[in-house]
């Protein structure tokens, strides 16, 4: 299988291969890897379809930016005429009515939708065990999780499904999985991607972002679906770079990194030990590390789950058994209708945060916990926006440890809020994030590194993501 | 902060959700718990913080406003668990 764009655009010039026979060879893949449950749906003829018209593209040299590259949506993420649940029974039968605006801008450039990745239900989750249509598996062991929410997103790079994917991330959702599965995933900037076509979980978190084999398929994915949209209007207005132009940019970096974060007793011995030997592998390459203080880990994922149950409480509140989605058989009256098509359709997890969220939001708390809960995310993300004047990144370890077996963190939701303790942060303050394949457990799974950097710098991010992974990770 | 069986009804019936014997007994243990872990925010001076409320750095991003017909009646109608050709249909409410 191919693991770069720049490969299958390089066979596809030398007319080695076309489109459509990379999509059928993909095609076949995900049918091998069934058992994987990574796809809820496989759009197999509209995919065709579409590698036929890019491969008519090409032969009239109007190749887009993205053709030859085979890509899957996660299942929260709008797909005119073609279904879309969130993994949720909730939703079950729904046929989208509009495109969302990154797929469009991914059509436009002649990518091939291949498919509906899994994912938790309504994006709640961190290891994929929250799916209506059940658990997606990781490649390397079934028995384990492959992280989430955006976990068929993970293991349909890493399996060779597709050569990319869409994910979104809340609070980690594109990066925890990525480091489970070791492929690359990319938080954007909040206000950099359109979220109109995305199914919204907490909407002053939410981004989507890519998921690939490489740093290059991230930049070259994340060029073509940034930048301001009509209809959604949170996004910037600042002018999209050319991402995939300025991957070679170098220079030496000034990065810093939190003492807490790397001493947490939390992380697994072995992934401390690799990011220390990763900190003086770059301080060798002549980058300037520093180590700081943070001293806010343990108030991040608190803080998270205020706003974003509260966030989900009302979002959610649009499924009311009337409009679209789900009815239950058994109501007799509105106020049963919204009750029992609510309470059949969610699933625990959902239900939890929706009451969480409620809670919260109500009279007489509101002031004790969300706007608490606001004024401690003021503080996080001034204190993070006050390091990067004088650094370039921040270097942190992308989860905690490697995947885990299915089943053993269901039980108790605070340990599975627990995965996400590394990520949060960057959505808490809506800077973009990337997490790398840093190496191999002796257990045998891949874990992440991660590298946040200021809001929209993404260019630089990106390059310097590059240059590590060629020139440190990878030697 | 400690949740009852009666606050979850009340929390229940603001999300309209419905939760019976041992589901009701079960998102009060959870909601404690979790109301427990977020309470930690407390150990954290706030005083003269603003609330954070937007995460956009621009404001009054908008466009034209513009009439333009987007999806069709029968598109709107289309995903509806119960409709007929012009109308959603809910069980009675007036009786």
């Amino acid at each position: 299988m191919y693991s770069s764009l720049a490969e299958v655009q390089a066979d596809l010039t030398a007319g080695k291969t076309t489109i459509e026979s990379v999509t059928q060879q993909y095609l076949a893949r995900i049918e091998e890897r069934k058992s994987l449950n990574a796809f809820l749906e496989v759009f197999s003829d509209d995919a065709l379809d579409m590698a036929k018209k890019a491969d008519e593209n090409r032969k009239h040299g109007k190749a887009g930016k993205l053709s030859g590259m085979v890509i899957g949506i996660k299942d929260n993420l709008c797909f005119k005429g073609h279904k879309v649940s969130a993994s949720s029974k909730i939703l079950e039968g729904f046929e989208s009515i509009y495109t969302a605006t990154v797929v469009e801008r991914l059509i436009a450039e002649d990518a091939v939708i291949i498919g509906r990745l899994n994912c938790d239900e309504f994006a709640m989750g961190s290891s994929n065990e929250n799916s209506a249509y059940g658990s997606v598996k990781h490649h390397l062991n079934e028995n384990l999780v492959p992280g989430g929410s955006s976990g068929g997103s993970a293991v349909a790079v890493a399996a060779g499904l597709c050569l990319a994917t869409l994910g979104t991330d809340t609070g980690g959702s594109i990066r925890q999985p990525a480091s489970f599965c070791g492929v690359v995933g990319l938080k954007p900037s909040y206000g950099r991607v359109s979220r109109w076509g995305c199914i919204a979980y907490a909407s002053s978190f939410d981004q989507i972002g890519p998921l690939a084999n490489n740093v290059q398929d991230c930049a070259a994915i994340l060029e073509v679906i940034a930048g301001p949209d009509a209809y959604d209007a949170t996004l910037s207005q600042r002018e999209v770079p050319q991402y995939t132009k300025e991957l070679e940019t170098s220079g030496k970096k000034k990065i810093a990194y939190f003492k807490e974060y790397i001493e947490n007793e939390g992380l697994d011995p072995e992934i401390r030990n690799r990011m220390k030997e990763l900190i003086e592998e770059l301080k060798s390459e002549g980058h300037e590390l520093t180590e700081l203080t943070f001293p806010y880990l343990d108030y991040v994922i608190p803080a998270y789950y205020i706003l974003t149950t509260a966030e989900a409480s009302s979002n959610l509140s649009r499924y009311d058994g009337i409009h679209f989605g789900y009815r239950s058989k058994q109501a007799t009256d509105l106020e049963s209708t919204y009750k029992l098509s609510r309470s059949e359709g969610f699933g625990k997890e959902v239900k939890r945060r929706i009451m969480l969220g409620t809670f919260v939001l109500s009279s007489g708390y509101y002031d004790a916990y969300y706007s608490k809960a606001q004024k401690v995310r003021r503080m996080l993300r001034d204190e993070t926006a006050e390091i990067f004047k004088s650094h370039d990144f921040i270097l942190l370890p992308g989860t905690p440890g490697t995947a885990f077996p299915i089943g053993e963190k269901s039980s108790d939701p605070i340990v599975m809020y627990l995965e996400d303790i590394y990520t949060v942060q960057a959505n808490l303050c809506g800077i973009p994030a990337i997490s790398l394949p840093l190496g191999k457990h002796s257990n045998g799974l891949p874990f992440g590194v991660q590298l946040m950097s200021k809001n929209f710098d993404e260019a630089n991010l990106l390059a310097f993501s590059s240059q590590m992974m060629e020139k440190v990770i990878q030697e | 902060m400690t949740i009852n069986e009666k606050l979850v009804e009340e929390l229940a019936h603001l999300s309209r959700l419905s939760f019976e014997n041992e589901a009701k007994t079960e998102m009060m243990n959870d909601m404690n718990r979790m109301l427990n872990f977020v309470e930690k925010l407390n150990e954290l001076n706030t005083d003269n913080v603003e609330p954070l409320i937007y995460m956009n750095e621009e404001f009054n991003i908008i466009r034209v406003d513009e009439v333009i017909s987007e999806i069709t009646r029968e598109e709107g109608l289309k995903n509806a668990p119960k409709r007929d050709s012009d109308y959603f249909r809910v069980p009675k409410v007036i009786g």
